[in-house]
Parts: C-alpha cells; sequence; structure tokens
C-alpha cells in the first residue's frame, strides 16, 4: 500500500486530526433515539469540548458519527446533500434502507484513508415510512470500515471508544417496548456510563452547559431536544449517581 | 439537385419565436404570486405525479410551463446546480438571481444555436423576509429575462389571466385570499364561448414557499387542505389557513424531560 512497503508508524496518524467518540441509539414503537457525547480528542488532548456529532440525514433518518471528525463531518455533508438531491430530483425519498446503502458505499470509498488511520464509522438510524409492522418503526444500522452493512435488531447500537460501556449499560437497562422520553433518559445515562469509564468520551458538562445531543425520529420527523431538556435528563443521572456512585 | 434558398437571421429568429409561442399556449397555464405568508404557486394540472411547480432549494421554487420533457431537463439541471452551489459553498449562497441567469444562459444558447427552441416558460421563485423581498423571475423560450412585481401568469391565456391578477394581487393577501384569486384568474378563461369555468380542486397542483419555516420552505397542499383553502365553506372554516404539511413540520420536541426532582 505504501512505497517500498514501508509500514506506518504505529498509532500515529490517528492522533493527527481530531476524533469524535460515542453515540448511541435505542428503538421504539414510536421511532428511534440517537444521542452522542460532545467531546472531540486528540491523542491525550481535548480538541473540541462542545463538538456535535450527531445530526438529522434527512427529515427521517439521524446520523452519528465517529472516528475522524473532520472526514465525518464531510461524509456526513455530503450524505445529507445526496439525499435531498434524490428526494427533489425523483419526488420521492429513498427508502430507509436505500439510504443505509448509499452510506455503507460512501464509508468503502473512504477505505484507502482508512486504512492510513483516518478511519470514520457512522451509526445511522431512522423512521421506517414503509414498515409493514408497527412496532418495527425504528430502524438502526452499524457500519465497518470495509462499508459493511449490518442492521441491528437488538433494540440499542452504539459505536464509538466508548460504546463498550455504552452498550453494556443498555444491556442492563433496555427493555422492548419503552416509550421515546424514556429511551432518551437510557441514551443520556450510557453516555454518561460510557464518560465515567472512557477518557475519550465527555460527560455531561455542569459548569460550562454542554450536555449531549439528542435527537429523535419518529413519524412527526426528526427533532432535536433542546438544552433545557438534556440538561435536565442529565441531571437527574448525576442526582441518581450521586445516591450509588460505583466503583 | 436539391436548391438552397436563402433565409435572413430575422425571419429565423421570428419562425422560432413563433413556433415556441404557440407551442407555449396551447397548454393550461400557471400562476405564481407573493402574499403575506410567503409565494403561492398554483397551476391547473390534473396530474399527481407529473409536477408542474417544485422545489429547487431552500428558499427557491420553479414553476413551468410547455413541454414536460423539456422543463423537467431544465428543472433537474436547476436543483443540480442549486445542491452543488449550496455544498460547495453554504445554503445562504444559493439564491434565485444566480439560478434565474444560468437558465437564461441555457434558453438562450438553446434557442439561437440548435434547430428547435425550447417550448417552455419557467418561473424561478425565491421567498424573502418580507413580501417586498421576494423575487419573481420569468424566463422565455429566448432566454430573456424578466424580474415580475409580485405576480406573473405563465402559458395558456396568460395575458388575460395576468389581467386579473394585475387588477386584484395584493401583498397583504392570506394564503386563501390569494389562492382563491389565483382560482379565479385561471378559470376566467378556457369557458364556452371564453367564458368563465369552475375549477375543481382535483384540477389544481398547488405549492408554496413559506416565509416563517426554518429550512426549507417548499410544501406542496394536496388533498384535504387544499379542499378547505379552495372551498371554505364546505369544510371546517377554522383550518383553511394553515397548509397542510407533506413533510413534518419543525414543531417542539414532543418527549417530555422526566422530572427533574
Amino acid at each position: 500500500m505504501l512505497p517500498g512497503r514501508r509500514t506506518l508508524p504505529a498509532g500515529m496518524n490517528a492522533d493527527l486530526a481530531p476524533h469524535a467518540t460515542t453515540i448511541v441509539a435505542i428503538s421504539t414503537n414510536e421511532g428511534v433515539v440517537m444521542a452522542g457525547d460532545r467531546r472531540a480528542t486528540m491523542g491525550n488532548l481535548i480538541a473540541s469540548r462542545d463538538i456535535e456529532k450527531v445530526h438529522p440525514a434527512d427529515p427521517y433518518s439521524l446520523i452519528g458519527i465517529a472516528g475522524t471528525a473532520g472526514v465525518g463531518i464531510e461524509l456526513m455533508r455530503l450524505f445529507q446533500v445526496e439525499l435531498q438531491h434524490y428526494e427533489k430530483i425523483e419526488g420521492a425519498m429513498l427508502s430507509l434502507d436505500g439510504k443505509a446503502n448509499r452510506l455503507a458505499t460512501m464509508i468503502r470509498q473512504n477505505l484507502g484513508a482508512a486504512m492510513q488511520g483516518l478511519a470514520v464509522i457512522p451509526l445511522f438510524a431512522g423512521f421506517d415510512l414503509d414498515a409493514k409492522t408497527p412496532g418495527k418503526v425504528g430502524r438502526i444500522f452499524s457500519f465497518d470500515i470495509a462499508g459493511g452493512l449490518y442492521e441491528e435488531h437488538g433494540g440499542y447500537d452504539a459505536i464509538g471508544s466508548g460504546s463498550l460501556f455504552a452498550k453494556s449499560s443498555l444491556k442492563k437497562r433496555y427493555k422492548q417496548g419503552l416509550g421515546i422520553a424514556e429511551a432518551a433518559q437510557l441514551a443520556v445515562e450510557a453516555l454518561f456510563d460510557a464518560a465515567d469509564d472512557d477518557t475519550a468520551t465527555g460527560g455531561p458538562d455542569v459548569i460550562r452547559k454542554i450536555f449531549p445531543v439528542v435527537m429523535t425520529a419518529t413519524a412527526e420527523g426528526t427533532q432535536r431536544l433542546t438544552d433545557e431538556e438534556t440538561a435536565a435528563m442529565a441531571q437527574t443521572v448525576i442526582a441518581a449517581r450521586a445516591l450509588q456512585p460505583g466503583a | 439537385m436539391a436548391m438552397q434558398f436563402y433565409a435572413s437571421p430575422e425571419q429565423i429568429m421570428r419562425d422560432r419565436s413563433e413556433y415556441a409561442r404557440k407551442g407555449i399556449a396551447r397548454g393550461r397555464s400557471v400562476v405564481v404570486l407573493t402574499y403575506a405568508g410567503g409565494v403561492l404557486f398554483v397551476a391547473e394540472n390534473l396530474s399527481t405525479t407529473l409536477h408542474k411547480v417544485s422545489e429547487i432549494y431552500d428558499k427557491i421554487g420553479f414553476a413551468a410551463v410547455g413541454r414536460y420533457n423539456e422543463f423537467e431537463n431544465l428543472r433537474n439541471a436547476g436543483v443540480r446546480m442549486a445542491d452543488l452551489r449550496g455544498y460547495s459553498y453554504d445554503r445562504r449562497d444559493v439564491t434565485g438571481r444566480a439560478l434565474a441567469s444560468a437558465y437564461a444562459q441555457t434558453l438562450g444558447s438553446i434557442f439561437s444555436e440548435q434547430g428547435k427552441p425550447y417550448e417552455v416558460e419557467i418561473c424561478v421563485a425565491e421567498v424573502g423576509t418580507a413580501p417586498e423581498h421576494d423575487e419573481l423571475y420569468r424566463l422565455t423560450y429566448d432566454g430573456s429575462v424578466q424580474d415580475e412585481p409580485g405576480f406573473m401568469a405563465m402559458g395558456g391565456q396568460a395575458e388575460a389571466i395576468g389581467n386579473i391578477l394585475r387588477a386584484e394581487h395584493s401583498v397583504s393577501h392570506t394564503l386563501g385570499d390569494a389562492l382563491k384569486l389565483a382560482v379565479k384568474a385561471l378559470s376566467s378563461v378556457g369557458g364556452e364561448g371564453g367564458a368563465a369555468r369552475t375549477l375543481a380542486p382535483e384540477q389544481l397542483e398547488v405549492a408554496v414557499l413559506e416565509r416563517a419555516r426554518p429550512g426549507r420552505k417548499f410544501r406542496r397542499v394536496t388533498g384535504a387542505a387544499l379542499t378547505a383553502l379552495v372551498n371554505p365553506a364546505k369544510a371546517d372554516a377554522p383550518k383553511a389557513d394553515t397548509p397542510k404539511a407533506e413533510a413534518p413540520k419543525a414543531e417542539p420536541p414532543k418527549t417530555e424531560p422526566p422530572a427533574a426532582e
């Protein structure tokens, strides 16, 4: 891959550019919730305290990014333009599976850069307008750097450096038939757990009033919860943990 | 052996103009007008899938009359140009004026360089922060572009329809009033012996660029919402002035934060 079969210095390129971290998504009977922490890191430094990593891809789907922030944000912007362009030209939206497939192709095209340390992995979730069964409207898709596309049927997923902890948290707390508000609260709690054990994930910043970005995609479209709402959710988690800090 | 006859450039242009004008006048009309809440497009169109009115970008709408394949071609090019510009620079950098001049270039060169001119007339409309900042551009088959004063009619008997709009148009109209005026103007021609006729909601294609909406301002008004606006007496009156959105509105979040106490 490199001239003269030289190998890359291990771990160097990954620290060249800011790195975005944990995203969680939870599906419910009404749609999906996606939440992301606000930290971007460069090696041991904090590159940004208030980066936004969860965005609406179109009126019914959400995209969250983990990995090299610059590449991820560019990918997300291009994806948004492509979805909107298709909708305007064809007069109809792509199906949710069509959107996920398109995103998978875009990830595959980044494979070369990914192999050199500038990898980006998105999490894609949305409200399926063509869902056959009423309870299966919220769907989550995960990806790998080679462009592999995997639908998550378990009801939740997480990506990024803190995903291990976030998923462990959700594994115990998630149950079927959650409402959107409950799912949003669970997502904020999962991010709190990720931040608790992963240095690259930012916890709720009560001093600067920076709280996770929480978005929903339901039959009414995508919505971002207000800062007041996410602050209240974070405070609920903090209050509960103050009583039982754990180790 | 075939004889080559001389035809003056004036004659060639006149013939092309006449050809295009005839084609445009054969079709049904489209009306575009500004009102207090934005810009309204009303087309007489029986098809619900082959649109004469469509979205170009956040604040920009497109309406056309004439040959479908030709204006569809122009619409696609417009969407492509707008999306590319918005992606390369910023969403605010996509303007109706730039789009109108690109269309004028395209139509102008097709008119003078190709064998047959496009038999189309199009409108590029951009909604502003207030009615006086709305922009309506009329582009004709030969590439000429005009800035219209808040209302315009294209296709069919555009002259007669335009006269009614000129007499009654006001920027302070509500959506209901503006739509009533548009329907009145469109139905004033084409009846038996040039008399007025009645247009049912099913015969209309209606869309608006809503001034107050954040982001993409283009919305189609269809189904029950359209019927309520066209015949307010028959439907429940209080709802008549709010257009039913096809896509979701940006409402305040439905999810309530759990109690913090």
